[in-house]
């Protein structure tokens, strides 16, 4: 994105009495479905925002979203936070921006966002023109890419060729803020993308008004996590930034929350693998000149961050594909000889379930059979340092992963019985070696997904792989 | 002596993207950071060897304006394959609770 300064823009906009903000911005909350007060969008509003922006997207709840077409937050959830934005942003006449709709930003996620933006725009008589960005990528467009050399992986970065392109269920592509931007040039006032970066939702306008692109690309940042940013997050909720010419300003919305200079500062922090540096398609946020300072209790200034362009522009891309379907088994241990010897039971309970899944598939069949032991090592598998199990139960989720559901839950039945009488030298006589909560004993999972693409694609501008539709609605 | 758990008000990790898990260690009091900082106990061989991985794959950095460690590794496993039993990252930090601090 270029930086330059649109001084006449600025101009143009009506001046306020008594007030040097350039711009002020809302972000509703950190990710739309989470929630937010009424009150504190309320008094947002009360401020005389540019424009009111909301992320809806993450990766946090994993692949499934991607992979099944589906939303992390439930569809009530989402209507709600929709329903009070689509309002406030109609009442005042200011855009509404919406970035990775539906969790993962592809297709199926763009159109439930587009239904549900359609019903409330129905039920409440709203009328404003809605454009809708497409972010889910052709895959003979990324294939000609990958031949052309113009995707490269990221570290660490599972294996990428044709062949993953074919598998994946969905890929998507991460835009950049001028999308956003020209679907607003084109007469969008409601803007509703698929999958972006989080910070690109906020940082577009702010830097076409002027806003200096460091400041801009820094506000956007702490906007996309929502009240995320204040000293404590008691719920979900909205924050208001307010820029100036050489700085902006940041504060929650809800009264009972504050910022400090050090919660602003370590919100640089989360879910960031670099506090100092994060990348953008159009280039670098550099924060390690940022100056944070208190303006009172609540509010903080923040000066001196910057913004580095890209020598090349290049878009983010996540995809999912399908590893299978997957039953699992619940159970648990309480014996206390068992317990002791858990490490070789399991061993010997791999060897039963291999023989007998040899008999009943046949010898050459491929299947996926794991088993968790919470109590010992399910939260830190392998790097768990502590070697010995002390509790008086362990917890048992033994997973059958296969090609269809049916031989996921073939294989969990027969782990159950396998397990479920495995011998121990103690004992002489049938044991039943493992509790079960649940009947049938296993739960079908459907089909699971993983991440297959951590790349970046270079394309020729910002816009070739995010197409814009515009709707009238109402 | 105490532990690094004592003295911060706040030890967490969490998915940096679905590949890479990020640490952060973060206190209330600058005399605290500044102990821990002196210490030297906490830096990128004390997350290498908890996380058994090159130092040359940990990328440590110390953040006084936040009076905050972060560390961040590449995914042990990608977030949600197979072998993954922590989907949002957020329960890996726990080796580090007990490090003794002089």
């Amino acid at each position: 994105m270029s930086g330059t300064i649109i001084a006449a823009e600025i101009e143009k906009r009506p001046a306020r009495s008594g007030d040097a903000a350039v711009m002020r911005v809302i972000s509703a909350t950190g990710v739309c479905g989470s929630g937010f007060s009424e009150h504190s969008l309320e008094e947002g509003m009360a401020r005389e925002p540019d424009f009111i922006g909301c992320d809806a997207g993450s990766t946090d709840p994993g692949p499934a979203p991607l992979g099944t077409g589906t939303t992390a937050f439930p569809r009530r959830a989402l209507k709600r936070d929709l329903r009070l934005m689509l309002l406030a942003a109609r009442r005042a006449g200011i855009p509404l921006l919406i970035g990775s709709a539906g969790t993962a930003g592809g297709e199926p996620h763009l159109a439930i966002f587009r239904d549900i933006v359609l019903e409330i725009a129905r039920e409440e008589d709203l009328k404003f023109p809605l454009a809708l960005i497409h972010a889910e990528q052709d895959k003979d467009y990324l294939k000609r890419r990958l031949r052309e050399g113009r995707i490269a992986a990221l570290h660490p970065a599972p294996e990428f060729d044709e062949a993953v392109i074919d598998r994946a269920e969905r890929i998507v592509g991460m835009m950049g803020a001028e999308p956003y931007l020209k679907a607003l040039d084109e007469g969008a006032e409601v803007v509703i993308a698929g999958r972006s970066s989080d910070c690109a939702i906020f940082a577009g306008l702010p830097i076409r008004h002027g806003v200096d692109p460091g400041l801009a690309w820094h506000a956007a940042k702490l906007l996309e996590c929502g009240a995320a940013v204040a000293v404590t997050r008691s719920a979900p909720d909205s924050v208001l930034v307010s820029f100036g010419r050489d700085h902006f300003d940041i504060e929650p919305l809800n009264p009972a929350m504050r910022c400090s200079p050090q919660s602003v500062a370590a919100h640089a922090l989360y879910e960031n693998a670099d506090p100092y540096r994060l990348v953008e398609s159009s280039g670098t946020l550099d924060l390690t000149h940022s100056a944070y300072e208190a303006l009172d209790e609540r509010r903080v200034r923040v000066r001196g961050s910057r913004f580095e362009p890209a020598d090349r522009y290049t878009v983010k891309l996540e995809g999912a594909e399908r590893v299978g379907y997957q039953s699992v088994v619940i159970g648990s241990i309480r014996d206390p000889y068992i317990i002791r010897q858990l490490d070789d039971w399991l061993a010997r309970l791999d060897r039963h379930v291999a023989e007998r899944l040899a008999q009943v598939f046949g010898a050459d069949a491929r299947h996926g059979f794991n088993v968790r032991v919470y109590g010992k090592n399910g939260t830190m598998g392998r790097l768990e340092p502590v070697e010995r199990a002390e509790g008086h139960e362990v917890c048992l989720v033994m997973e059958a992963t296969a090609e269809t559901q049916e031989d996921a839950s073939a294989i969990a039945a027969i782990a159950r019985h396998q397990a479920l009488h495995l011998p121990i030298p103690e004992w002489s006589g049938l044991i039943t070696a493992l509790a079960c909560p649940y009947s049938p004993a296993h739960l079908e999972r459907g089909a699971v997904y993983r991440f297959c693409v951590n790349h970046v694609l270079a394309p020729d501008d910002p816009y070739e792989m995010f197409p814009i539709e515009h709707l009238a609605v109402g | 002596m105490a532990t690094l758990g004592e003295l911060a008000r706040l030890i967490r990790s969490k998915n940096a993207g679905p590949f890479e898990l990020t640490f952060d260690i973060m206190f209330d009091d600058p005399e605290r950071f500044e102990r821990v900082r002196r210490s030297g106990v906490l830096s990128r061989a004390l997350i290498a060897r908890l996380y058994r991985l090159p130092e040359t794959e940990v990328r440590f950095f110390i953040v006084p304006e936040a009076l905050a460690f972060k560390a961040s590794i590449p995914r042990p496993s990608f977030q949600g394959d197979l072998l993954d039993g922590d989907n949002h990252g957020g329960q890996q930090y726990a080796p580090l609770v007990d490090i003794p601090i002089p």
